[in-house]
């Protein structure tokens, strides 16, 4: 009975002091290098041009000259899916920029703001996130197009208010901190205790979030572009892709399945790598 | 008397979140390029004739204060507007397309829970707990369309087990529900298992053991019911991937429903359609977020204080 009630305890010891195998951790950060690659320098990896059309190569299964098929117009897959990189990753990154960077700004106004203006500000982000993320999305593309450009505005909008709270609550606690009341007490200006004290002191968790939330971006990214909200044929995005894939599934699954794979790959990459700097960073604080 | 204040204040807050959403809403509406009568006309016949009697139909000689407020009266009585599309009212067209759409979100939600509590529970071994992790983690981080688009190839392609497309019959609602429930049981499973841990490291859960109460009824009857606080809360979250996840979904497997809506009136800019629809999500959104904090205050007598 005593070993059945220490079990938990043991468990969890030889859990946390076991050095984890990290082939994971490796495997992840090395996919993403190799995304970044393709994003940065296509030709690395791929043929000349993704939108060749060869008409007498249509919809040809996987070969050694064709890695991952041919397309409804004979346009190499692989080729295509190593192009999207530039479209899909961008799209991502863009829309996380622009959440962040709003984010990380509204939050600290909003912690350090009176109490009047903090409650309409956050009452504001508890109105947005009451949107679902993809509706709110299609409301922005409804009114200002699809296109590359709106889907980046519309998941930057749309996935702000996660980074403006976790900020808001981050400057409630480093606004009380010694630090700050004793540079109130020198007489420091208000700019500069917001720019040297307040704003260094709130971005630790941001970084993590934004690695976590740039797959989140890249998900909601490549749906909406599969919906044709996104970036128009005949670019090599992943998520319209797959929508164009999708009429010739029965007989060509390579050509919709590899390139939905693409971003699955991407998003389980950064997944694990946002969890292990998450994990570090929570050990550094404990 | 606390219990009161408290779901007073839970109401409350809830009201002014959907007002503002409500607003931020029409804000974007006003906001956007191009004229409104532009959009209604679509490609009929435009004069200045037709032009003037338009403007006095939908009321935009108004001053924005008036048509804004008008909304706002008309939205709290159930009135959505009419579709400049259609030139019908939003209600009729959203409530013949809102069955298929609810089926399929609810057939998802009962499948993913219950996946969710199975594995979760089952899978308590190191070694089944591992395998189960990276399932999990697969299935969050893949795109809901390409869950759909293989399970399509598999089981309607090469097997033909199920129909490729349409909404005849429970056949047809099989793989678009798993496609929906495989994302949402891979998140439940994670928070609560998180959960079970937590829990069966409580005093209470001691004590269980201490009865001389078997592993699995400590964790069934004891464990599970701490680790489904947290999963509660997650409700609203839940409603709005089953929403948007509807949406793809619906037009992976050619389904009627809201989804086919809300994507034509976008791309038609329908704006009236797109408000309610967006709208009436936020609204289904609190009102389960409210109903899970009022639950939790129900069942959790902690919270009440403060």
């Amino acid at each position: 009975m005593t070993l059945a009630t220490a079990r938990p305890l043991v468990a969890r010891l030889k859990f946390g002091f076991r050095a984890r195998p990290r082939w994971g951790l490796s495997v992840a950060a090395g996919f993403l290098l190799l995304a970044l690659l393709a994003t940065l320098w296509p030709g690395l990896f791929a043929g000349a041009d993704p939108l060749a059309a060869d008409p007498l190569h249509v919809l040809e299964a996987p070969s050694a000259a064709h890695w991952f098929g041919t397309d409804q117009l004979g346009r190499d897959v692989f080729d295509r899916v190593v192009y999207g990189a530039r479209h899909s990753l961008t799209i991502g990154v863009a829309a996380t920029l622009i959440a962040v960077t709003a984010g990380v700004l509204l939050g600290v106004v909003a912690g350090l703001a009176h109490r009047l203006a903090d409650e309409a500000l956050s009452r504001s982000f508890d109105a947005l996130s009451a949107f679902p993320l993809l509706l709110l999305a299609l409301l922005f593309i409804a009114i200002a197009g699809p296109g590359t450009v709106s889907l980046v505005v519309a998941i930057g909008i749309a996935t702000l208010p996660h980074y403006a709270r976790v900020v808001r609550a981050q400057t409630f606690v480093v606004r009380q901190a010694g630090y700050v009341t004793q540079a109130v007490a020198f007489g420091a200006s208000r700019p500069r205790l917001v720019l040297r004290h307040v704003l260094p002191n709130v971005l630790g968790p941001v970084p993590i979030l934004a690695v976590i939330g740039l797959g989140e971006a890249i998900l909601a990214a490549a749906g909406l572009s599969f919906l044709g909200m996104g970036p128009q044929p005949p670019s090599p995005e992943w998520g319209s892709m797959l929508s164009e894939g999708r009429g010739y599934l029965s007989i060509a699954w390579w050509a919709s399945i590899l390139p939905g794979t693409a971003v699955t790959l991407t998003v389980i990459a950064l997944t694990v790598v946002g969890r292990d700097l998450q994990r570090r960073f929570e050990g550094r604080l404990r | 008397m606390t219990l009161l204040v408290a779901v007073l204040r839970r109401a409350v807050a809830g009201l002014v979140v959907l007002w503002a959403a409500a607003t931020a809403a029409y804000l974007a509406l006003l906001a956007a390029p191009g004229d409104t009568v532009d959009s209604i006309i679509g490609d009929g016949a435009d004069t200045p004739l037709i032009r003037s009697q338009i403007v006095r139909e939908w009321h935009l000689d108004r001053p924005a204060v008036v048509q804004y407020l008008d909304y706002l009266w008309r939205a709290a009585h159930g009135d959505l507007g009419r579709s400049y599309l259609l030139q019908r009212p939003v209600r009729d067209v959203i409530g013949e397309q809102v069955w298929p759409t609810l089926k399929l979100a609810l057939c998802s939600a009962l499948l993913g829970v219950l996946l969710a509590l199975i594995l979760a529970v089952l899978t308590r071994r190191p070694w089944a707990r591992r395998v189960s992790s990276t399932v999990e983690l697969v299935l969050v981080s893949t795109p809901p369309f390409l869950i759909g688009i293989v399970l399509l190839s598999v089981f309607s392609f090469r097997l033909g087990a199920f129909p490729v497309s349409g909404d005849r019959g429970f056949a047809a609602l099989v793989l678009p529900a798993v496609t929906l429930a495989l994302p949402i049981a891979g998140l439940l499973t994670q928070v609560l298992r998180d959960g079970l841990d937590r829990a069966l490291e409580e005093p209470f859960a001691v004590t269980a053991r201490a009865r001389g109460l078997r592993e699995s009824a400590v964790l069934v009857r004891h464990a599970l019911r701490h680790a489904l606080l947290p999963a509660v809360t997650l409700t609203g979250w839940l409603f709005g991937i089953l929403l948007g996840g509807a949406v793809i979904i619906e037009q992976v497997f050619g389904r009627p429903g809201l989804g086919q809506v809300t994507l034509s009136a976008v791309t038609s800019k329908d704006m009236p359609v797109v408000l309610a629809v967006v709208v009436l999500s936020a609204a289904v959104y609190v009102l389960l977020n409210t109903a899970a904090d009022l639950a939790n205050l129900l069942v959790d007598p902690r919270l009440r204080r403060s």
